[in-house]
């Protein structure tokens, strides 16, 4: 993996490719073409719970279709059947919609957690789950700060179920169905374009949003982008969700391995030899 | 000091020798095999209905609480208790603290046999055991995952443990050649093996690093792989005075000179050096706890509790071990062994259960078909453990000729 100087600082320059897009730069053979992350921009303001993007999402995944009504207070959870869900709160601003689902972070805790790359964040951005690498650990639901991976407990070969933003027909260069589906709450794009239009939406009417995108730092940064009249602890996120991503947390104790591997073997046959005078060789027994 | 057992093989085939020493041995109703027994074969129809039926079937753990008994008792707990093998190996090997030689083979059994086992409760709690070589063979490496070393050093300890033990082996079957050239790898697998313990003790408390929000701030800190790897020197000690002061009543008539001679000198000095680990291990507690300023959760129904795992079971054998190693009073370092294992398990239990996800609306509780084949696992193990006891030169003397 060769990166030029050139390129790094390109990369960097682009907003939100962080440590996950180095690398996916560089396993690329070494042209110039670059690959943006995607992501889904969800507005609030426009949001009117109708749930099409659900009903569109279990149709194209081939789950039962949600029966169950929308209700101030009760939190409905993705799971193993449901890969995104839309809640309502109640809020400073009146009733709220919002859409929970997985983040797609730039450097996601799940993938860095798999011991096997099952979980792996994908050059276009989505997190996928990859079936025949995966041993079943549940690591990955440990570690994800969003808890959005979902196990089917109730199988004896069982799935993680997770949204993969319909990476298929990304591929197929189509748009996800739920972006498809819905009118304007959600808005699919490169994630560089979606802060630009975000950030738009919030210059021209300022009164409208509060002045955040929660996902541009959240956790390193997230694919899935939001967009708010009201504070987002209001609409059910964490406040004590971090800025930093939840890999570099383990980065100290990995980094930590190698010189650990080099040095105690190191220093323990150092002391074996220096000790090896005391030893009594009538009691040397193995 | 020859034992007939080892005397046989020469007179008999080697098919015969296996079958003879397979045959149980002494009597068949003790107390343990009483409650074992009807324990393991109900655990065994579980562990059947689990791969049938998927894991649900027999065990809580949900969606937020993905990881329940088996992992938090029976792994991460586990290897905390199995780090006597590590820690005695250090001293005996390394050194060459001779006095603590006697106590060396059956400690590294039972460290070996406590990973094989814990091996065993992660293959039950896996979705997809069928892919558990994954990581370790193919094109999968998810070298980032702190998961993924400690696979690696899990496995690869298990064979140094394997060396380490097999002279014991030898000498049972009477391989002279293969004894020599086993002794002769010992100190490479014991380094080996120290390195891969303080990787993978440590590695055990980092996989929690990610769960940040997770885990009560009071349990939480970025220093959890260094308390896991100084609390485990003094979980594997205290395992060893608590397995040695039952293995002298159980196996008795087992219990070589050599043996018994050490014992209260081990244990004795092995009290010292609990004291000590636990000293340290107790003002890094501190010293966590007054850079975290969690001041304010110290008066809240988990702040109870941590000062009682805290107070209650690390400071207080600290002290009993302190104590008694001054007095030299051996039934107080036994009972300090116990309370400072139960700190362990409150201690790994409440990072990966307890307090993890402690504000979550429903709480993980164990099953009861969880917890029986938790404790199958273990009362499995312990059969075999009395098994390779009773058989091979472990607690005994080894023979004449192993010893040059």
């Amino acid at each position: 993996m060769s990166i030029n100087r050139r390129n790094f600082f390109k990369t960097m320059g682009v907003a939100g490719l962080t440590m996950a897009g180095l690398d996916s730069m560089g396993a690329k053979s070494g042209g110039t073409e670059e690959t943006e992350f995607y992501g889904i921009l969800y507005d609030a303001t426009i949001c009117i719970g109708c749930r099409a993007c659900e009903n569109a999402c279990a149709k194209a995944h081939g789950f039962p279709e949600p029966d169950d009504e929308l209700e101030t207070g009760v939190i409905r959870k993705t799971s193993t059947t449901r890969r995104s869900v839309i809640n309502k709160h109640e809020t400073s601003a009146g009733e709220v919609m919002v859409r929970n689902s997985c983040m797609h972070c730039n450097q996601p805790a799940c993938a860095s957690a798999c011991l096997t790359q099952a979980m792996y964040k994908t050059k276009e951005g989505p997190v996928i789950w990859r079936e025949d690498k995966c041993m079943g650990c549940r690591y990955c639901m440990v570690s994800c700060p969003f808890d959005v991976p979902k196990f089917e407990y109730t199988s004896t070969n069982p799935k993680i179920q997770k949204c993969d933003m319909c990476y298929d027909r990304i591929k197929q260069g189509e748009i996800p169905v739920c972006a498809e589906t819905c009118g304007d709450a959600l808005y699919f794009g490169t994630r560089r374009e979606l802060i630009a239009e975000a950030e738009r939406r919030i210059a021209e009417s300022p009164d409208s949003y509060v002045h955040q995108i929660f996902g541009e730092d959240v956790a390193g940064g997230t694919s899935a982008l939001y967009l708010s009249p009201t504070p987002f602890d209001e609409l059910g996120f964490d406040p004590r969700l971090k800025n930093e991503s939840y890999p570099a947390m383990t980065k100290g104790f990995l980094y930590t391995v190698p010189a650990v591997f080099v040095l105690l073997p190191s220093l323990l046959l150092g002391l074996h030899e220096a000790t090896k005078s005391n030893q009594n060789h009538s009691e040397n027994h193995d | 000091m020859t034992s007939p057992a080892i005397q046989q093989p020469k007179e008999q085939s080697v098919w015969g020798f296996i079958v003879s020493e397979l045959k149980p041995r002494g009597k068949w109703l003790t107390p343990f095999n009483i409650l074992s027994i009807p324990v393991i074969l109900t655990g065994l129809v579980l562990i059947v209905l689990r791969f049938a039926f998927g894991l649900g079937e027999v065990s809580n753990v949900s969606q937020e609480i993905p990881w329940g008994l088996w992992k938090g008792f029976n792994v991460v707990t586990g290897v905390a208790f199995a780090g006597g093998a590590y820690v005695l190996t250090f001293m005996v090997y390394i050194l060459k603290m001779h006095k603590y030689h006697s106590v060396i083979r059956v400690t590294v059994l039972n460290g070996f046999l406590a990973y094989i086992f814990y091996a065993g409760a992660l293959v039950l709690d896996l979705g997809k055991p069928w892919n558990i070589f994954n990581p370790l063979i193919g094109n999968s490496f998810g070298a980032s995952s702190v998961l993924f070393l400690v696979a690696w050093h899990f496995v690869l300890y298990i064979f140094a443990q394997l060396i380490e033990f097999s002279p014991a082996v030898a000498e049972w079957i009477g391989a002279r050649r293969a004894r020599r050239i086993l002794s002769g790898m010992t100190v490479a697998a014991v380094i080996f093996g120290i390195t891969l313990s303080t990787l993978h003790q440590s590695g055990l408390g980092a996989l929690f690093l990610m769960a940040s929000e997770k885990i009560h701030p009071l349990w939480y800190n970025e220093f959890i792989p260094l308390l896991f790897l100084v609390s485990s020197v003094f979980a594997g000690l205290s395992m060893v005075i608590f397995e040695g002061s039952i293995t002298h009543k159980v196996f008795n008539g087992q219990v070589g000179k050599n043996h018994r001679k050490n014992s209260d000198v081990i244990v004795h000095g092995l009290s010292k050096i609990c004291a000590g680990g636990m000293f340290a291990y107790f003002f890094l507690q501190m010293l966590v706890f007054i850079h975290g300023q969690h001041w304010g959760l110290l008066f809240t129904p988990m702040g109870y509790w941590w000062m009682l795992e805290m107070f209650g079971f690390v400071l207080l054998p600290m002290i009993l071990f302190f104590y008694s190693y001054r007095t030299f009073n051996l039934p107080v370092i036994r009972i300090a062994a116990i309370i400072t294992m139960i700190g362990i398990i409150l201690n790994r239990l409440n990072v990966s259960i307890i307090a993890y996800r402690w504000d979550a609306a429903t709480h993980y509780m164990p099953s009861w078909k969880e917890i029986v084949i938790s404790l199958t696992i273990i009362f499995i193990q312990i059969w075999i453990f009395r098994w390779v006891i009773s058989r091979m030169p472990v607690l005994r003397d080894s023979p004449e000729w192993a010893k040059d």
